[in-house]
C-alpha cells in the first residue's frame, strides 16, 4: 500500500477544444479501491479511458508506476495489458460464454489456459453455461461474463465503469463480492466509476467527487462521507443536485 | 451435361472465382480501412467506392481493353502482371475490378455497422492494432460474407466486360453469359436456355447463401 500505481499530473483532455477533463494531480494506490462518484457527463469515464490508455491526454500526463503515458508517448502493449476495464454495456463478442472469457487470453498467445478459463467463470457462477451464445444472456449475466472475462486475466488494475448499473440486487451482490475478493486476495487495484454512493461506500476505501471535469474531493471513505470538506461533497452525499 | 456445356460451366466458375478471390483478398482490407480509419481524403475514396459499385460493367471491360490492347504503350512494355487480351486471365482483370468495389463497400458498411465500443473493449482487453481489425472483421464476418456473395453475384452474371475483353472465343474464353448470347443468336435457343438455367441456379445459390447468412428465411 501507499505506492502509487498511477500518477496524475497537469492532466487536461478536450474534445474539439472543449475540455471534459483537468485534473492537476491525483495519485491512485497500488492494491487499493478506488471509487469515482459523480453526476453525469462529469468526465468520470473518459477518465476510466485514460488510465486504461484507450484515449491519449491532450496535455498533461499519467504515470503508471514507472511509465508516461501523454499527448506524444503512447504505453508499449506489454503495460496496456496489465489494465483492463469492464464497461457499463459487457459488450460480448458474437461466440460462446467460453470463447468470450478466453478472448483475452488468446491475445497474449495463452491458447490453453483453458483451466484459468473455467475458473473464471467458476467465480461468476456462469460455468454451466459455457457453451452458450454470449449474446443469448441476460443483462446480469452477460455483465458476470465481462467481468470473468476481465479477472481471468489477472490485471494489476481493474477498471469498472457503472458496471452494475441497471442490474438486479442479486447480480449486483455477486459482482460486488468479487472484484471485492480480486482486491482482497489478488492486491488488484480497482478504479471504479459509479453514480451509486452506496457503492462507493460498500466498496471503495477512497472517494473522489469529479465535477465538470474536476476532482472537487479526494477522501478516504469515512471522511468522504461522515466529514466532507467542500460543500458541494456534503451536497452530493446528501442526494441534492450539485451540476 | 454436354462436354461443351461443362466446359463453360466449369470455364466461368474458375474466371469468376479466381476474380472473386483477388477482389475479396484486396477489397476486405480496405473496406476494414475505410470503415475504422478517418484521414483525409477518406470521403473521396468513399465516394469513388460508391460510384465504382453502380459502375457499367462494359465501360470497365472497354478500359480494361484499352489497357492491354497493342494500341497501350503499356503492353510493349510486356509487364508481367499485364494478360494477352482475349484470355481467360484478361477476364479475370476485368471482373476482379468489377467485383474490387462491391466487396470493399459492403464490407466497409459491415464493419462500421459494429458498434465502436467493441473497438474499445478489445483494445481495453489488451489486443494490438491488427488484433482489433481481426476483432472487428470477425464481429462483422456476416456482413464481409455477404460483400463477397455480392461481389460473385455482380460477376458471374456479367456479359459486356468478359465479351470485350475476352472475345467468347470457343474452348478458351467462352463462359456462360457470352455463350447465351452466341446461342441466342444462333437461334440455338435449347441450348441457350439450357446455359441460362445454370447461370441462374448459380445466382440461385449465391443469393440463398447471402439470405441465410442475413439470418432471413426464404419463406419472409
Amino acid at each position: 500500500m501507499n505506492t502509487p500505481v498511477y500518477r496524475i499530473r497537469q492532466l487536461l483532455k478536450a474534445y474539439n477544444g472543449r475540455r471534459v477533463l483537468q485534473i492537476e494531480h491525483l495519485d491512485i494506490q497500488r492494491g487499493e479501491a478506488f471509487a469515482i462518484v459523480g453526476p453525469s457527463g462529469a468526465g468520470k469515464s473518459t477518465l476510466l479511458r485514460l488510465l486504461n490508455f484507450l484515449e491519449l491526454p491532450t496535455a498533461g500526463k499519467i504515470y503508471f508506476e514507472a511509465t508516461e503515458f501523454s499527448a506524444t508517448q503512447e504505453v508499449p502493449v506489454e503495460i496496456r495489458r496489465r489494465v483492463t476495464t469492464v464497461f457499463q454495456r459487457p459488450m460480448l463478442l458474437n461466440r460462446s460464454v467460453w470463447a468470450n472469457v478466453h478472448y483475452g487470453l488468446g491475445l497474449r498467445g495463452q491458447h490453453n489456459a483453458t483451466e484459468r478459463t473455467l475458473a473464471a467463470l467458476e467465480k461468476v457462477g456462469l460455468d454451466s453455461l459455457k457453451h452458450q451464445p454470449a449474446r443469448t444472456l441476460s443483462g446480469g449475466e452477460a455483465q458476470r461474463v465481462a467481468l470473468a472475462r476481465a479477472m481471468v486475466l489477472e490485471p494489476d488494475v481493474l477498471l469498472l465503469d457503472e458496471p452494475t448499473a441497471n442490474l438486479d440486487p442479486y447480480n449486483i451482490s455477486l459482482i460486488e463480492k468479487t472484484v471485492q475478493g480480486l482486491n482482497h486476495e489478488h492486491n488488484t487495484s480497482l478504479v471504479f466509476v459509479t453514480h451509486n454512493i452506496f457503492q462507493a461506500r460498500r466498496l471503495a476505501q477512497r472517494v473522489a467527487l469529479l465535477l465538470d471535469g474536476q476532482i472537487i474531493e479526494v477522501a478516504s471513505v469515512e471522511d468522504f462521507f461522515e466529514n466532507p470538506r467542500d460543500p458541494r461533497t456534503a451536497a452530493f452525499v446528501n442526494g441534492e443536485t450539485v451540476y | 451435361m454436354s462436354n461443351e456445356l461443362l466446359e463453360i460451366v466449369l470455364l466461368s466458375l474458375r474466371v469468376s472465382g479466381v476474380a472473386l478471390l483477388i477482389s475479396s483478398l484486396t477489397g476486405i482490407p480496405v473496406g476494414a480501412f475505410l470503415g475504422l480509419r478517418r484521414f483525409t481524403g477518406r470521403r473521396l475514396l468513399v465516394a469513388l467506392m460508391y460510384t465504382g459499385m453502380g459502375f457499367p460493367p462494359v465501360v470497365i471491360g472497354l478500359f480494361v481493353y484499352l489497357l492491354l490492347s497493342n494500341s497501350n504503350p503499356l503492353s510493349r512494355l510486356d509487364l508481367p502482371f499485364l494478360p494477352a487480351l482475349f484470355t481467360p486471365e484478361a477476364m479475370i482483370l476485368a471482373q476482379s475490378i468489377i467485383a474490387f468495389p462491391l466487396v470493399a463497400g459492403f464490407s466497409m458498411a459491415a464493419v462500421m455497422a459494429v458498434d465502436p465500443q467493441v473497438r474499445l473493449q478489445v483494445r481495453s482487453l489488451g489486443a494490438t492494432e491488427r488484433q482489433t481489425v481481426l476483432a472487428i472483421l470477425s464481429e462483422a464476418r456476416l456482413g464481409v460474407l455477404v460483400s463477397v456473395i455480392a461481389g460473385f453475384g455482380g460477376i458471374i452474371s456479367e456479359v459486356g466486360a468478359v465479351m470485350l475483353v475476352g472475345g467468347n472465343i470457343a474452348g478458351r474464353t467462352r463462359v456462360l453469359t457470352t455463350a447465351i448470347v452466341l446461342e441466342t443468336r444462333k437461334g440455338n435457343f435449347e441450348m441457350a436456355l439450357a446455359l441460362g438455367f445454370v447461370l441462374l441456379g448459380l445466382a440461385f445459390i449465391a443469393n440463398l447463401v447471402m439470405l441465410r447468412l442475413q439470418g432471413r428465411s426464404i419463406e419472409e
